[in-house]
C-alpha cells in the first residue's frame, strides 16, 4: 500500500511549504472562476452521464425493440473514443470555420446565431459522450442483478412501470450510479487536454498554467492538493448517497421481463441509441476517416505506426495485469483483516486516481531516480527502469479502477454463503479459493479492461517517463495534434479507438460466458463442504 | 476454453513489449550516438538522418513538452541519457538555464550567430525564428489601417479580433516583450484594452486563422509558420501576414533552439551536432516547417522569402523569458482567458 502512495507523498512533501504571495494572487486572480468552472464542470458531466447511462441502461433492460441486443453491447464502445479526440473532431465540425457553422451562414445569413462551442457546455457535451458508459456498465449490471426480483415483486403489487423504476430500481441501482459518476468526475477533474482544446480553465489547466507557465513547482504541487481535495470530496459524497444500504446478489443476473414497443415508442428508442452512438463514435469516425482520405501526405510508414500499437498493447496489458494483482491483493487484504485500519489502508490506494497525471510521473520518475542512481547511467538498466516505472506508474494512476471493480464483487458474496462454506467445514484458505477467486474473477475481467482502455489512452504519464525509442499510439496523437496538424493525427487517432474497442469485445465475450457464474459458485460451495 | 487460452493471448501481447524493449537495450551498445531530448518535433527526424549519413553519427530522440522534458532533465540529474536540449520557445531553454541543468558550448560557430539569438555565456542558442505578427483578411482590412501590437486596443478593432489563450507560452513571451518595452502598468493597459475590444480568445493558431479566413473575425495574432503551412496546402487563403510594429522595436521574434545538457555524457558529440543545425543543418531544421533561420548566410524557405524582410525586435529572448510568469500574472490580472 505504501508503495502505491509514494510517488504521490514524494511530490506532496513540496506541498508543505505554501508560498503565500503565489496563493493570494491566484485567489485574488483566477482561482475563484477556476474552482467555479470546475465545480460546474463536474456537476454537469456527472449529471450528464447519470441521465444517458441510466436512460440508457434501462431502455435496454426493461423494454424490448428491433437492434436492442445489439445496442446493449454497442452503446459501451464510446468508451473506446478518447475525450481529447471526440473533442477535436467536435470542434473542427462546430467550431466558426467549421462545416455545420458555415452551412448554417451559407443558408440563414452571415448574423446567424450559434452557441458558443468552446465553453464549458461544449467541454460538458464531449466528456458526457465519452464518458457515459461507465455508468452505463455499472447501472445495467445493477439492473440485471439486483432489481429483478424486487421490481417483479412491486409490480405485482400495483405499480406502474414508471412507478416500480422509481421506487425500486433506481434506488437500488443507486450505489452503482454513485460509483461510475464518481468514476467519471475523477476523469473529469484530472482531465487538462479535452479542456485546453474548448479553452476552459479548470483547476487542472491552473496546475500546467503554473507549473509550466510560471516555474513554480511549489504551487502546482499546491494545486494539485487541491484539485485532490476536490476528489476526496466527491467520493465523500459517493459514499454518503451509496448510504449503509448494502444490496447482496441474490440468484443469477438476468433480465426482468421485457415489454416490446410499438410505433412511435419503438422508433424513439431506436433513434435515441443511434443518436448517442453517431455523436459519441460513429461521427467522429466518420470525420476520422475524412481526414484520412482527403488530406496529402498522411501516410507514414504503417511499420512505424504498428510498432507503436504494439507499444500500447503491450503497455496496456502489463499494466492491466498489474493493477489486478494488485487490487485483489488489497481487497482481500481489506475483506480477511478486521482490523478498519487495514480497510481504510486499502482505500488509500485509489487514491492515484485522483491526482493529476504528471503528478504521478514526476513521483515515479525520482523514484526511478533513486533505483538506478547505484548503477550509474547504464543504459539498459534504465530502460527496464523506465518501462517498469511505467507499469508502476499506470498502477498507482488506474488502481481505483482495477479495485472499484474488485471490491464491487467481493461486496456481492453474502456473509450467508462464507458462513456456509465455513459450516461446511472449509477452511479460510479454501474459501479464499474457491469462493472469493471465481467471484473475484468477474470484476477483475471488469477492472483489467478500464485499466487497459485508459493506459491505451493515456499521455501525460507516458510521455514522461518512457524510455528513449519507446512511442505509443498515444504520444503519436499528441506529436500531431500539438502541431495542430488534426488531419494527420487522424490515422494514430483511429489506430487507438479501434484498438481499446479489442478488450471490450473481449469483456462482453466473457461477460456473456459468465452468466451462469452463480450456478456454477452453488456447484463450487457444494463440493468445497463434501470434501 | 477462454481460461485455456488467456494465457497464451496476454503472452503475445506482452512479447512486442519485450521484443521493443530489448531492440531498444541493443540500440544502446551500437556506435556512436548522440541523444536528444527535444520539445520540438516536426521533422527534426528528417534532419537527424541527415546528421547521421553526413557524419556516420546517430542521434537518438525523445520527444515531449518542453517544460515536461526540462522537469525530467532536473529529476534525473547527474543520471539523464540526453546529451542536448532542444525546445520549441524561448523561455523552457532559458528556464533550464536558470536551473542548472545546461552547460556553455564555447563554440565559434555558435558565438558568430547574431547576438540575440544566444545565451551570453552560450547555455543555449536559438537555431530558428518564429515571427509571431499580425494576420488580416485583405478583404475586410487595409493594411494601411494596421500598425502595432498597442494599436489594436483601438476602439475601431472592438468586436473584430481573435487572439490565442494566456495558457499558450507564444502569448506569453508576446506579452512578457510588452512588459519589457513598456513597463508592466503599461503593458497591463494594453492586454486590458485587447479585452475590452471583445477579442475573441481561441486554442490554436491554425483555428485563428481559419476564422480569419472564414469571417469571423478580421485580424489576429499568430505565428508566422502557421499561414505558410495553410498557404501550403491552398495558396488562395485569403489572410496576409502584417508585420507588426516596424516603426517601433520591430516584430516580436521568438526562437527554438538548443543547450548541452549540463550531465550529458556526449558533450563533444552534443556540440558537434548544434553547431551542425546552426549551419548545414539549418535548411532541413527550418524548410519543413516554414521558419526563418537563425544564421544569415542561409536563405530561407522559399514561401515565406516571398513576404519579403522586416524589422525584428533584437530583444534577447533570455530577457523575455524572464519576465514570463509576470506575463501570465499579468493576463490573469486583466481576465485575458
Amino acid at each position: 500500500m505504501a508503495l502505491i502512495v509514494t510517488p504521490i507523498v514524494i511530490v506532496g512533501l513540496g506541498a508543505f511549504s505554501p508560498s503565500a504571495d503565489v496563493w493570494r494572487q491566484l485567489w485574488e486572480g483566477p482561482l475563484p472562476e477556476m474552482l467555479w468552472t470546475t465545480v460546474a464542470l463536474l456537476v454537469l458531466v456527472g449529471g450528464g452521464t447519470i441521465v444517458l447511462g441510466t436512460a440508457l441502461a434501462w431502455l435496454t433492460t426493461a423494454f424490448d425493440f428491433p437492434g436492442r441486443r445489439w445496442f446493449t453491447w454497442a452503446l459501451m464502445l464510446p468508451l473506446a473514443m478518447p475525450a481529447y479526440i471526440l473533442g477535436f473532431v467536435f470542434l473542427a465540425l462546430f467550431d466558426f470555420a467549421g462545416p455545420v457553422q458555415t452551412a448554417m451562414r451559407s443558408i440563414f445569413g452571415t448574423n446567424v446565431w450559434f452557441p458558443d462551442v468552446t465553453s464549458v457546455g461544449g467541454v460538458a457535451i464531449v466528456m458526457s459522450l465519452s464518458l457515459y458508459p461507465y455508468v452505463y456498465i455499472l447501472a445495467r449490471a445493477a439492473m440485471r442483478e439486483q432489481a429483478p426480483a424486487t421490481y417483479e415483486a412491486a409490480r405485482m403489487l400495483g405499480d406502474s412501470r414508471r412507478a416500480a423504476l422509481l421506487r425500486v430500481v433506481l434506488p437500488m441501482a443507486r450505489p452503482s450510479l454513485a460509483a461510475g459518476s464518481a468514476l467519471v468526475m475523477m476523469e473529469t477533474l484530472t482531465d487538462f487536454a479535452t479542456v485546453q482544446y474548448f479553452n476552459v480553465q479548470t483547476v487542472s489547466v491552473g496546475i500546467y498554467q503554473v507549473w509550466r507557465g510560471m516555474f513554480d513547482r511549489e504551487t502546482a504541487v499546491e494545486l494539485a492538493a487541491l484539485v485532490l481535495l476536490i476528489a476526496l470530496i466527491v467520493i465523500g459524497v459517493e459514499r454518503l448517497l451509496r448510504g449503509p444500504a448494502r444490496f447482496h446478489q441474490r440468484g443469477a443476473p438476468r433480465d426482468i421481463e421485457r415489454v416490446a414497443l410499438f410505433g412511435w415508442r419503438k422508433a424513439l428508442a431506436i433513434g435515441a441509441c443511434w443518436a448517442v452512438l453517431g455523436a459519441a463514435i460513429l461521427v467522429p469516425i466518420a470525420q476520422l476517416l475524412y481526414w484520412l482520405l482527403t488530406s496529402p501526405a498522411v501516410v507514414t510508414d504503417l511499420s512505424r505506426g504498428l510498432e507503436y500499437l504494439s507499444n500500447s498493447l503491450g503497455l496496456a496489458v502489463a499494466a492491466a495485469i498489474a493493477a489486478m494483482f494488485f487490487a485483489l491483493l488489497a481487497a482481500g487484504g481489506a475483506r480477511f483483516s478486521g482490523r478498519t485500519l487495514v480497510r481504510r489502508a486499502a482505500h488509500l490506494v485509489t487514491v492515484g486516481y485522483a491526482v493529476p497525471g504528471p503528478v504521478v510521473a514526476i513521483g515515479v520518475l525520482v523514484m526511478i531516480g533513486w533505483v538506478t542512481s547505484g548503477a550509474g547511467s547504464n543504459p539498459a538498466g534504465l530502460v527496464v527502469a523506465s518501462l517498469t516505472g511505467l507499469v508502476y506508474a499506470y498502477v498507482v494512476r488506474f488502481m481505483a479502477l482495477a479495485y472499484g471493480s474488485v471490491d464491487a464483487s467481493l461486496e456481492k458474496i453474502t456473509p450467508a454463503t462464507v458462513d456456509a462454506a465455513h459450516t461446511l467445514g472449509a477452511n479460510p484458505s479454501r474459501v479464499m479459493r474457491q469462493v472469493y477467486f471465481p467471484m473475484a474473477g468477474a470484476g477483475a475481467a471488469a477492472g483489467a479492461v478500464l485499466v487497459a482502455i485508459d493506459v491505451l489512452k493515456e499521455l501525460p504519464i507516458v510521455l514522461l517517463v518512457r524510455p528513449f525509442g519507446f512511442t505509443t499510439a498515444s504520444v503519436w496523437v499528441w506529436e500531431l495534434a500539438s502541431e495542430s496538424r488534426w488531419a494527420a493525427a487522424a490515422i494514430p487517432a483511429l489506430l487507438i479507438v479501434l484498438t481499446a474497442m479489442v478488450p471490450i469485445a473481449f469483456y462482453l465475450r466473457r461477460e456473456r460466458l459468465s452468466r451462469g457464474s452463480a450456478v456454477a459458485l452453488e456447484t463450487r460451495l457444494t463440493t468445497a463442504g463434501r470434501s | 476454453m477462454m481460461r485455456n487460452r488467456s494465457p497464451w493471448l496476454i503472452g503475445a501481447l506482452l512479447l512486442p513489449l519485450v521484443l521493443n524493449g530489448c531492440g531498444i537495450i541493443d540500440a544502446f551498445d551500437g556506435d556512436q550516438a548522440v541523444r536528444v531530448y527535444s520539445g520540438r518535433h516536426y521533422d527534426l527526424e528528417e534532419a537527424f538522418e541527415e546528421y547521421a549519413t553526413e557524419t556516420g553519427i546517430d542521434v537518438e530522440f525523445l520527444y515531449g513538452g518542453d517544460a515536461e522534458l526540462r522537469e525530467r532533465l532536473r529529476t534525473e540529474g547527474e543520471d539523464t541519457l540526453a546529451d542536448v536540449f532542444i525546445t520549441a520557445d524561448a523561455a523552457n531553454l532559458q528556464l533550464a538555464a536558470d536551473e542548472e541543468l545546461l552547460q556553455p558550448m564555447d563554440s565559434a560557430i555558435v558565438s558568430g550567430l547574431p547576438d540575440n539569438m544566444v545565451h551570453p555565456d552560450q547555455l543555449w542558442v536559438g537555431l530558428s525564428k518564429r515571427v509571431r505578427t499580425i494576420m488580416y483578411h485583405p478583404d475586410r482590412v487595409d493594411p494601411s489601417e494596421l500598425s502595432t501590437y498597442e494599436d489594436l486596443t483601438d476602439p475601431k478593432w472592438k468586436g473584430r479580433l481573435c487572439m490565442r489563450n494566456s495558457n499558450n507560452v507564444y502569448t506569453q513571451s508576446l506579452v512578457a516583450s510588452l512588459i519589457h518595452h513598456h513597463g508592466y502598468d503599461a503593458a497591463l493597459e494594453i492586454v486590458d484594452g485587447w479585452v475590452a475590444n471583445d477579442t475573441e480568445i481561441l486554442s490554436n493558431d491554425i483555428v485563428i486563422l481559419e476564422t480569419i479566413a472564414a469571417g469571423g473575425c478580421d485580424v489576429g495574432i499568430t505565428n508566422h509558420y502557421y499561414l505558410a503551412r495553410l498557404l501550403e496546402d491552398d495558396p488562395d487563403f485569403p489572410v496576409e501576414p502584417f508585420w507588426a510594429n516596424q516603426d517601433q522595436q520591430g516584430v516580436h521574434v521568438n526562437i527554438s533552439g538548443a543547450g548541452v545538457t549540463a550531465d550529458a555524457d556526449n558533450p563533444d558529440l552534443a556540440v558537434d551536432l548544434i553547431e551542425w543545425l546552426a549551419t548545414d543543418g539549418q535548411e532541413s531544421f527550418v524548410y519543413g516547417n516554414n521558419e526563418y533561420p537563425v544564421n544569415p548566410d542561409v536563405a530561407g524557405p522559399p514561401l515565406v522569402r516571398e513576404w519579403g524582410t522586416f524589422l525584428e525586435d533584437p530583444l534577447n529572448a533570455a530577457e523575455f523569458a524572464s519576465l514570463n510568469a509576470d506575463a501570465i500574472r499579468l493576463m490573469n490580472e486583466a481576465g485575458y482567458d
